[in-house]
């Protein structure tokens, strides 16, 4: 049985199918990601006075990231526009690119969460807090049981709001260092994953959502670009408005990105 | 028309994708350079500028990229009923913001 409408246009509605139903999908997108963006302000405005963080995250590697994503989008949008002119060989090409260019996001943003995962903070007994990445735990490090020492690569303050604005000029001139601490003076201890605060819990939920779309887009993306040869042979038109169709998902996974950055990198 | 319905030049959208690029890299330069500098006392009025250069280029990716300048009018109404309930999310969350019950504690 033939499906209608992959190729041509309902009368009614004046798009193919698929058009439409990828634009309904995304504006349920748009609910998906705008209710945890509300997430995001009811947050930040609760949170106490000098207590959300600034410049936790990595403006250079986000920037990358950024300017990444939006040379997928362009190639994706190329691939399409080798389609239309039936240029097979060229549609192969700019999803290659795609593809690459989407691992590398992806390898990226794995690199930041590595890095906040490796990001301890620790509460002393004294009072203090000691902040920094993991250097190494001593083989017989427990923390209930109070024995060993933790080493970290960063600084003790006396207050945990210094830990919370690392553009603050104090933060910057801060010196890190080599920090070693016994389990005994230790009152707890966690990394900057996604219970450390709810800076950190909205974050990795935003920014691996985000990830998950960036994953799922890729694996489709790479079933068109390889196996995708057949169909093309067959109905070239209708592949290439199933490449328009998962382009415009991918375009859509750009834009949320294009507002993550600043909301989560940049204020 | 729309835009998957006209004829389809690559070599054109070589040239326009080069120009959203320039653009996009113009746009992400001038957010960063914003939060780095000293606008205003605060975070409110920093938020707002970078926000409002946010807009411009999801506006070029959506309007160019995605061809929502040139599309049928159908999803134009699809866009709209977003647009209403996203503005009503968020409208809700900043008014929430404001009407805590009575008794909750505020920092």
């Amino acid at each position: 049985m033939e499906i209608p409408y992959t190729v041509k246009s309902r009368p009614d509605t004046g798009l193919y199918n698929a058009k439409l139903g990828i634009w309904l999908f995304l504006a349920s997108e748009v609910m998906l990601f705008g209710g945890l963006f509300s997430a995001y302000v009811l947050l930040r405005v609760g949170a106490e006075p000098g207590m959300w963080p600034h410049g936790w995250l990595n403006v250079t590697l986000g920037t990358v990231n950024t300017l990444l994503l939006a040379l997928s989008a362009i190639t994706t949008l190329l691939a399409w526009a080798a389609c239309k002119v039936r240029d097979f060989t060229k549609f192969k090409i700019f999803h290659a690119c795609t593809i690459l260019l989407a691992l590398t996001f992806l390898g990226i943003k794995s690199y930041e969460y590595h890095d906040k995962l490796i990001h301890y903070e620790l509460k002393l007994n004294n009072g203090t807090f000691a902040d920094g990445h993991l250097v190494e735990k001593s083989a017989d490090f427990d923390l209930v049981k109070k024995t060993g020492s933790v080493t970290l690569h960063g600084r003790i303050v006396t207050d945990e709001k210094d830990l919370m604005d690392l553009r603050a000029p104090a933060a910057q001139a801060a010196k890190l260092d080599e920090v070693t601490v016994p389990a005994t003076d230790i009152k707890s201890m966690g990394n900057y994953g996604p219970r450390h605060n709810t800076f950190t819990a909205i974050y990795f939920t935003l920014t691996g959502l985000h990830a998950l779309h960036i994953f799922g887009g890729t694996l489709v993306i790479f079933y068109f670009w390889a196996f995708g040869g057949a169909m093309w042979k067959t109905d070239p038109e209708r592949f290439t408005n199933r490449i328009e169709v998962s382009g415009l998902f991918w375009h859509f996974v750009d834009l949320v990105w294009i507002f993550l950055f600043p909301v989560l990198y940049l204020t | 028309m729309s835009e998957s319905e006209k004829p389809v030049s690559l070599s054109g959208y070589v040239r326009l994708c080069a120009v959203v690029f320039l653009v996009v890299l113009c746009t992400t330069s001038a957010m960063i350079a914003t939060s780095f500098s000293h606008v205003g006392d605060g975070w409110t009025l920093k938020v707002a500028l970078i926000l409002a250069i946010a807009v411009v280029n999801a506006f070029l990716v959506a309007g160019y990229l995605m061809h929502l300048l040139s599309e049928k009018k159908l999803i134009y109404i699809v866009l709209a009923f977003t647009v209403f309930f996203f503005i009503g999310l968020m409208g809700l969350t900043v008014w929430a913001t404001n009407g805590f019950p009575t008794g909750t504690i505020s920092h």
